[in-house]
């Protein structure tokens, strides 16, 4: 029998303690949590079963919270997609102050997203900020208090995010046109066909794999960041920029409600497992055009 | 293709340009001008360091700045060991079970440790560690991407190398110190880049574990400071975001190339 070496189980020890401790256990503690009830006091936990599930889909709250959810995924990742794509197709191409506009398109990435939201605090302040100044100096708009109204608060946020984000997956895209063969683009303007044909049709299917990456990474991000939502709204005005992450922080942290706050994580585990298994699929799809 | 771009494509091009620059813009307005110039444009408005010095007189982001810096620096020590090892066993082994280990490694690509906040929480409190750098460390000190990484790169290194050093009587943790390690550099760059700006710019997990102004990085202390300490001054608020993001951009503006190549070669998985 061939000895079984003892080495590599002994190197991956420590990482693998730090991961099970932070990430396996805790998923596992969250389902196990959310089948009892939030011990108070001296009442230990109880078993509840299923009790929690029901009592997190009766919420009114939490069908907001998920709506939000869906419109904020919804409205963010094609927005960045589609502004990433077409801030790599511009500055891909030499023009005069390219740099200069690649650093323009990039610097809100590197800003912490609190400081980021700060800053869109004050823009969009009523009376104070930039855009009330704009709209009422040049359009002779009323004041709009963009984030305490249930109409525009959640676009507001949306705006902070496809603003921090579309930066970033541009250089994806970027770095996706370096791998497009010269070759193309040469047989297109041969062929005498236009710039958005070409865009449309070679350009467009080339990048998919990248356009793939970004919108999963986008998704992901737009069930993990919720740092904005802290600075600009708190989740209000009456709910309208609550978000999932942000609900089972307040749950957890404010209504300290462990049994609900794991209940809803397991919610959000589901989300995350199911962007992981359409990723995975599509994946395994695209090898077979290969 | 390097193309030029066609003209009226580059106006909007610019136009792009100056619009995503105009928050950060307004806010440096703001920061650099006595109150009275918050809403009123004029080339000739003093320029003064006052909010700056209102901002770090009201509260002490010397001091916050100093957590980060000892944060991500931690973090990233621990994240280098514990990666590097872990890496090296899944690059350069076959054992049982090595297939398992590394899809429960990758789990954690999904699912990050902000997720599972409530839980992490009781985790680092029973370890006595809320309110210390350790406990906002401790749930990212190992890294499946760093580990994935890595595992990458040393996959291409050449076995030649391992080999000969071998034969010359080297250990494993020999060979991985003196042939892997200083091969993989310029990944170790790229990786320490995306770490310490991931961990100069997180929030939740910090604001979840600590209460006292000798535990809080920056983002924590300019939440604070602009929801609590302050009523609504914009200017020194404006001056205490810039301030607190400054050494991240300058180290951005001086190192643009390395930055975002290693955020290209971060993400390309």
């Amino acid at each position: 029998m061939r000895r079984i070496p003892l080495i590599p189980y002994l190197l991956i020890l420590p990482g693998l303690v730090f991961l099970a401790a932070f990430t396996h256990f805790p998923a596992l503690l969250a389902f196990w949590q959310s089948l009892h009830s939030t011990p108070r006091g001296r009442r230990p936990a109880t078993w509840t079963g299923a009790d929690n599930y029901a009592a997190m889909l009766a919420d009114p709250v939490l069908m907001k919270v998920l709506w939000n959810s869906a419109i904020y995924a919804a409205a963010t990742i094609p927005a960045s997609i589609v502004l990433a794509f077409v801030m790599a197709l511009w500055v891909n191409g030499r023009m005069p102050g390219r740099a200069f506009v690649r650093l323009a398109y990039f610097t809100p990435t590197i800003l912490p997203m609190v400081a980021a939201a700060n800053i869109w605090l004050f823009f969009y302040t009523p009376g104070f900020g930039l855009l009330d100044q704009v709209l009422s100096g040049l359009f002779g708009l009323p004041s709009t208090n963009w984030l305490g109204s249930d109409r525009s608060a959640l676009w507001a946020v949306i705006v902070v995010a496809v603003w921090k984000e579309a930066g970033f997956f541009m250089i994806f895209y970027l770095a996706g046109f370096q791998a497009v063969p010269p070759a193309l683009a040469e047989a297109a303007r041969i062929e005498g066909c236009g710039r958005w044909t070409y865009v449309r049709r070679v350009l467009i299917p080339l990048v998919a794999p990248t356009t793939l990456f970004i919108a999963v990474n986008a998704l992901i991000n737009a069930f993990r960041v919720v740092d904005h939502i802290f600075i600009m709204t708190l989740g209000g005005p009456n709910n309208a920029t609550n978000l999932l992450l942000f609900h089972i922080w307040e749950t957890g942290f404010k209504y300290w409600d462990t049994a609900q706050a794991s209940t809803l994580t397991i919610l959000l585990l589901v989300i995350l497992a199911a962007v992981a298994a359409v990723q995975f699929r599509l994946l395994e799809r695209r090898t077979y055009y290969r | 293709m390097t193309d030029r771009t066609p003209p009226i494509e580059t106006i909007g091009a610019w136009l792009l340009a100056v619009l995503w620059l105009m928050p950060i813009l307004f806010a440096f307005w703001a920061a650099i001008h006595p109150p009275e110039y918050l809403t009123r444009f004029s080339l000739f408005a003093p320029i003064t360091t006052e909010n700056f010095e209102r901002a770090f007189a009201a509260a002490p982001f010397g001091r916050y700045m100093l957590n980060t810096a000892m944060l991500v620096s931690g973090i990233l020590a621990a994240q280098f060991v514990l990666c590097t090892l872990a890496a090296y066993a899944f690059a350069r082994w076959t054992f049982p079970g090595a297939g398992i280990l590394f899809a429960l490694v990758l789990v954690q690509l999904m699912v990050a440790p902000e997720v599972l906040i409530v839980q992490n929480y009781a985790t680092v409190s029973r370890l006595g560690l809320v309110d210390s750098l350790a406990g906002i460390a401790i749930p990212y000190v190992a890294s499946a991407f760093g580990i994935f990484l890595l595992r990458q790169t040393f996959r291409q290194v050449p076995k030649e190398l391992e080999e000969a050093a071998v034969i010359e009587g080297a250990g494993p943790l020999v060979v991985l110190w003196r042939i892997y390690v200083p091969l993989a550099r310029p990944v170790y760059v790229a990786y320490g880049l995306v770490s310490v700006s991931f961990h100069w710019n997180n929030f939740l997990w910090p604001l979840i574990v600590t209460s006292s102004v000798t535990t809080r990085p920056v983002t924590v202390g300019l939440q604070v400071f602009a929801s609590v300490d302050q009523g609504i001054d914009w200017a020194v608020i404006s001056a205490a975001a810039l301030a607190t993001s400054a050494p991240l951009l300058i180290a951005f503006l001086l190192f643009q190339r390395a930055f975002v190549q290693s955020f290209m070669r971060a993400g390309i998985r």
